[in-house]
């Protein structure tokens, strides 16, 4: 076989190699969407993290504005304390609320922040103060029970 | 009756001996390989060749069966998902499986069997026909001539045939879940795209594949230059070739995975 045309079709190999490549990173994978350029952290703490997992998103309004980037566990407050990476373009007020919740019924969990209404923002660095743990269903159930047994049987 | 098992004794330490001067030689086969490749690099147009023999050529059987494994994969994963009223991850199913997992390895497999056996067979039957020796004399040296152009090939070629399977298997997957079977769409994809991810699971399965070929390519320019030179011989070394390079690809998937996809 000549050189030329065998150079051909190994260039058409590698093209489609490549193209294929192409097609698992933009199409298959989430490259195009959810790469942050720049982002600065904010830390959080809460009583119990439930499920979370570092690299979890974090959404605002139902947008993910941020993931999260650390999960570490405070031994003087016994608290966990996340560590959020949030898009640069954003910036949330002082007062903003973080939660934990579910998506779906038995989807993954993910960090909520409400925005609240104070004029300054929180800068790189800054701790959010006011946040709701995760929902843990077994607490939820037990708590349901003891008030329904404390009601007692004669008040059907 | 203690002859023999002092005998039996020899016998096995015999043998663990052969394996272990066989793994000597062929740690030393490598970092032959790798110095002399510089030297073959020289004449690129050799490289270039037998990427079109392991790779352009192998080309049909990795498309074809990523195809159907990817009409497999929809066709059972759509199965087992509606019974839990979730057929909008089959996308996700067909697409992490393939990316993370089959990708990789069934064409780390197909390739093992398509062009590495080809590569053991040419060189076997190159030493089988003392084409080796008279290089040798001519003063080319015939692991840069040779088996060096044949190793990078198949290094080249390994991950671009991994990632043309994984490509095929979920358009496949499409074909099934979207156009025959009737799942959205919009849902087969957008949350197909939320929970690939392009660092954890492609780019781990690129890496993966690189790895095969590595191993693929290896254990067939090895088999073929250690043949014993007679047609059994040659036979043989084909054998092992693909056998071990099965094994090979599916030990270090093993590895790999853990390492990769430990506790996430």
């Amino acid at each position: 076989m000549n050189r030329k045309l065998l150079d051909l079709w190994v260039g058409f190999f590698v093209a489609i190699g490549i193209a294929a490549l192409l097609f698992l990173a933009l199409k298959v994978g989430n490259l195009s969407a959810s790469n942050f350029l720049e982002t600065y952290p904010l830390a959080a703490k809460f009583d119990n993290i439930g499920g979370l997992k570092v690299r979890g998103p974090v959404k605002s309004a139902g947008v993910v504005v941020g993931r999260v980037s650390d999960i570490r566990f405070d031994p003087k407050t016994y608290e966990a304390v996340v560590t959020l990476s949030i898009d640069a373009r954003y910036q949330f007020p002082k007062d903003t609320f973080a939660s934990i919740l579910t998506s779906g019924l038995l989807g993954e969990q993910y960090v909520g922040l409400d925005a609240g209404g104070d004029e300054r923002v929180l800068k790189t660095g800054d701790v959010i103060v006011k946040t709701q743990s995760a929902v843990v269903l077994e607490k939820l159930i037990s708590q349901f029970m003891f008030n329904k047994a404390s009601e007692g049987p004669d008040k059907k | 009756m203690a002859k023999r098992i002092v005998e039996a004794i020899a016998g096995l330490g015999h043998q663990v001996n052969d394996k272990l001067q066989r793994l000597g030689f062929a740690a030393r086969f490598l970092v032959m390989l790798l110095f002399y490749s510089g030297q073959s690099f020289r004449r690129i147009h050799l490289t270039i060749r037998e990427v079109y023999f392991s790779g352009v050529l192998s080309l049909l059987i990795i498309l074809v069966s990523g195809l159907f494994v990817g009409l497999v994969l929809g066709l059972q994963g759509y199965e087992t998902l509606q019974r839990y009223g979730s057929s909008e991850a089959l996308g996700v199913l067909v697409a992490l499986s393939l990316t993370r997992e089959l990708g990789p390895v069934v064409a780390g497999l197909l390739f093992a069997s398509r062009a590495g056996s080809s590569v053991t067979a040419e060189i076997g039957l190159m030493k089988a026909t003392e084409q080796l020796t008279a290089m040798d004399m001519m003063a080319v040296n015939p692991i840069a001539r040779i088996v060096a152009p044949r190793f990078w090939g198949g290094v080249i070629s390994m991950p671009l045939l991994a990632a043309m399977f994984s490509a095929m298997g979920i358009f496949g997957g499409y074909l099934i879940g979207v156009v025959f079977i009737g799942v959205d769409e919009g849902a087969f994809w957008s949350q197909m795209q939320a929970s690939v991810d392009f660092h954890h699971d492609v780019l781990n399965g690129v890496i993966k594949s690189f790895v095969f070929g590595i191993a693929v390519s290896l254990i067939a320019v090895f088999e073929g230059y250690d043949s014993v030179p007679t047609a059994e011989g040659v036979s043989r070394a084909i054998t092992r070739t693909v056998v071990n390079s099965a094994l090979a690809i599916l030990a270090l998937d093993f590895v790999l995975t853990s390492f990769m996809f430990r506790g996430l």
